[in-house]
């Protein structure tokens, strides 16, 4: 997400328009949310940070449309144009989410249930938003990818430029849907309700969690775009190995004495399936895992 | 050459225009990519600098000392629990008036640990002898870095400096940055003269002595005081010749549309450009205002404070800081240096605001404004203003309820 912003920030940036791009990080983790933020304006850019009233979200992963750290709820208005990497039809998200702007979805071409294909969702978001700005042509574009992917290799590089390619082309139809922000006035505006904070006894309000178990909450397994699968066929049961392995303690081990994966909370690091002495742990891409799931085939 | 670079990169850039020659490094974010991009020019042969991974921040301080006495220009960065950690070794290389550049990516200190921005830490900073300057774009990280090593390097001055950029809001944040050229840096900057500093095996200097009784001492921690004093001339010197080299101004307080404002904001760092923002936005809908922010912390623009808030009615000092106990620092000392000044005593209004990156929005501009006008009016000072939201308090109760499982008790506001 930090490169789309990026490719995203130059392509507007060699349109002539200043622009600001800034990921913003929580858990400094391969696979743990996280968002960015684009300005682009004709004039000095002066505010910084989030964009409380954006005027494009751009979602790349689904899964993250419920977490608050996420924030992708934030500030959506009707004015909002908010684009989801789903296979859902945009209603279900505006029943799901009960927002009135306009919503879109797409699925990036390259992005079937190979590994590969997954690489190329932040190119192709970046440049459906660039097409539904409108204003972001698609020479500045490719000249921007080509810019942030420098260090990648030929085939690489072509493949993504591809794809957004696509992408830029799918969003066609839909060129320059996206309003341009607006300021809010100081004349009329909305005030700030602020509290006057009151001493809490230390037992509340020193930052310690009491409460047990509370990580168990925070579903990690959202970070996994492979999942690995133990293959009972080849499990010779050794569950000492990858239950010690894994990092996340997410392997359990039944009363049969065979490992069981915990996937709310593994997040697909793969060092189960490289230490696992008999090759009995297969990786599989997480959607298509899911969509097994769904259709009651997973064991 | 404009081109889009973070904070990060800037100060790197900063770093590499200066012609850095030596750079002890130790990683801790949000500063990391600032040593990894200057050690990632030197891997790749596109500049020349000895990189020197230390096993903390205070061994880092202790060598980038050591080495500005051997007259090698010396440049280092850390951020936060970093900062903290070579605490004792600021005050010590200052007292030794190594002249080095130190950039401190600023970021909210534990407890509880964070990694989002404010001014505490180099706060605590404030009074080990470093000059600081504060920086509020990425444009200003560059240009600050080659300030500061004129400022520390004028014999009028010698003492190290600390450039400030906070986290996330410049050091992730990429904005199109003006690169100078390495020509026009050198027309700006010339090599580091160490004068009678230049530390060599084979002609040693007891440097750093002890001193028993306090006359010695006395002297040596007043000369340093004197030549941050020092400092405020060497800083409109040189960003005279700055703006004659490269067409940028900069003062030791930046002033935004302040010359006829009622209402006045004060706060530095990268939030003061959010402040312009409602600055313009305040501006359009009829009222006068404007914003002061220090560029120069230390040594503290005590006379640039008071020209320009000569007349005025009523500010508003946002601390994204907070002195437990006490409350706002930038809040205390603007008021220590506005006292007994006759014809310059607006009322001070102070808000804390921004701790741990904490946003500020345009409306809480607006009110902070209106909650000065009310005290300009009543003539009364309010008591300061957290700057937390109703919403904000529900928040932290939801994720109390979970962390301690139980009814909190809380008083309900």
């Amino acid at each position: 997400m930090k490169t789309a912003s990026r490719i995203l920030g130059s392509a507007f940036f060699l349109e002539g328009y200043e622009v600001q791009d800034a990921p913003r990080y929580g858990a400094e983790r391969r696979g743990a949310p996280i968002s960015a933020y684009l300005r682009a304006s004709h004039q000095e850019i002066k505010e910084r940070g989030i964009i409380r009233d954006p005027s494009l979200v751009i979602v790349a992963d689904e899964t993250l449309v419920p977490m608050p750290a996420a924030s992708v709820l934030l500030g959506l208005s009707a004015q909002t144009m908010l684009l989801i990497h789903s296979r859902e039809k945009p209603q279900v998200w505006r029943d799901r989410l009960n927002v009135e702007g306009p919503i879109l979805t797409f699925l990036s071409s390259g992005g079937g249930e190979d590994k590969p294909g997954w690489r190329h969702i932040g190119t192709a978001c970046a440049a459906a938003g660039a097409r539904l700005v409108g204003v972001v042509s698609w020479e500045s574009l490719a000249a921007a990818l080509k810019q942030e992917l420098a260090g990648f290799n030929a085939t690489s590089l072509q493949e993504n430029l591809d794809n957004a390619r696509w992408a830029y082309d799918l969003m066609e139809p839909n060129q320059g849907i996206v309003v341009p922000g607006r300021l809010l006035s100081a004349g009329a505006f909305p005030r700030p309700e602020w509290v006057d904070l009151q001493y809490e006894d230390a037992r509340v309000a020193a930052p310690a969690i009491h409460a047990v178990m509370t990580s168990e909450q925070v579903e990690t397994g959202l970070w996994r775009t492979m999942r690995p699968v133990i293959d009972s066929a080849h499990c010779k049961g050794c569950w000492w190995v990858c239950s010690t392995y894994c990092p996340d303690g997410a392997i359990q081990v039944d009363e049969t004495g065979r490992p069981k994966i915990d996937y709310a909370h593994c997040k697909g690091c793969m060092v189960c399936v490289a230490q696992c002495p008999n090759h009995a742990i297969e990786i599989i891409p997480e959607r298509g895992a899911q969509s097994l799931e769904m259709a009651g085939k997973d064991s | 050459m404009r081109v889009m670079l973070t904070g990060n990169a800037a100060a790197a850039w900063g770093a590499r225009l200066s012609g850095i020659e030596y750079l002890p490094a130790f990683p801790i974010t949000p500063q990391t990519e600032i040593i990894e991009t200057i050690a990632k020019w030197v891997d790749f042969g596109e500049f020349n600098c000895r990189v020197v991974m230390l096993d903390s921040e205070h061994s880092m301080v202790t060598a980038a000392g050591a080495a500005a006495t051997t007259g090698v220009r010396t440049f280092t960065a850390t951020s936060s629990q970093g900062l903290l950690y070579g605490m004792e070794m600021l005050y010590t290389v200052a007292g030794w008036r190594a002249p080095f550049v130190l950039v401190n990516v600023s970021r909210g200190l534990a407890s509880p640990i964070t990694l989002e921005p404010d001014h505490n830490d180099i706060l605590a900073a404030r009074d080990c002898g470093f000059l600081q300057l504060h920086c509020a774009t990425c444009q200003e990280v560059v240009d600050c870095i080659l300030l500061a090593y004129r400022l520390a390097e004028d014999s009028r001055v010698r003492l190290p400096v600390i450039v400030n950029l906070d986290g996330f809001y410049l050091s992730f944040t990429r904005e199109p940055v003006k690169l100078p050229s390495a020509q026009e840096v050198a027309g700006f900057l010339p090599p580091f003269d160490p004068q009678n500093q230049g530390f060599r095996a084979g002609a040693p200097c007891s440097q750093a002595v002890a001193v028993l009784g306090g006359t010695a001492y006395s002297y040596f921690r007043y000369q340093s005081h004197l030549a941050a004093l020092n400092a405020e001339t060497v800083f409109t010197e040189s960003a005279a010749l700055f703006s004659e080299t490269f067409g940028r101004s900069y003062q030791a307080v930046e002033s935004y549309r302040c010359d006829d404002a009622e209402v006045v904001f004060v706060m530095m760092g990268s939030f003061a450009t959010k402040a312009k923002a409602a600055v313009d936005r305040l501006r359009s809908a009829g009222q006068t205002v404007g914003l002061l922010r220090p560029l120069l912390l230390r040594p503290f623009p005590a006379e640039a404070f008071r020209r320009a808030l000569a007349g005025k009615q009523g500010v508003a000092i946002i601390d994204q800081n907070l002195s437990p106990g006490f409350g706002g620092i930038l809040h205390a000392e603007l008021a220590a240096n506005l006292y007994g000044h006759s014809g310059c005593n607006p009322v001070l209004v102070s808000f804390i605001g921004g701790l741990g990156g904490r946003d500020i929005s345009p409306e809480e501009f607006f009110e902070m404004v209106k909650t000065t006008r009310e005290a300009i009016a009543s003539g009364s000072t309010p008591p300061p203003r957290l700057l937390y939201t109703r919403e904000e308090f529900r928040e932290m109760k939801k994720w109390q309820a979970i962390a301690l499982h139980h009814s909190t008790g809380e008083k309900q506001i």
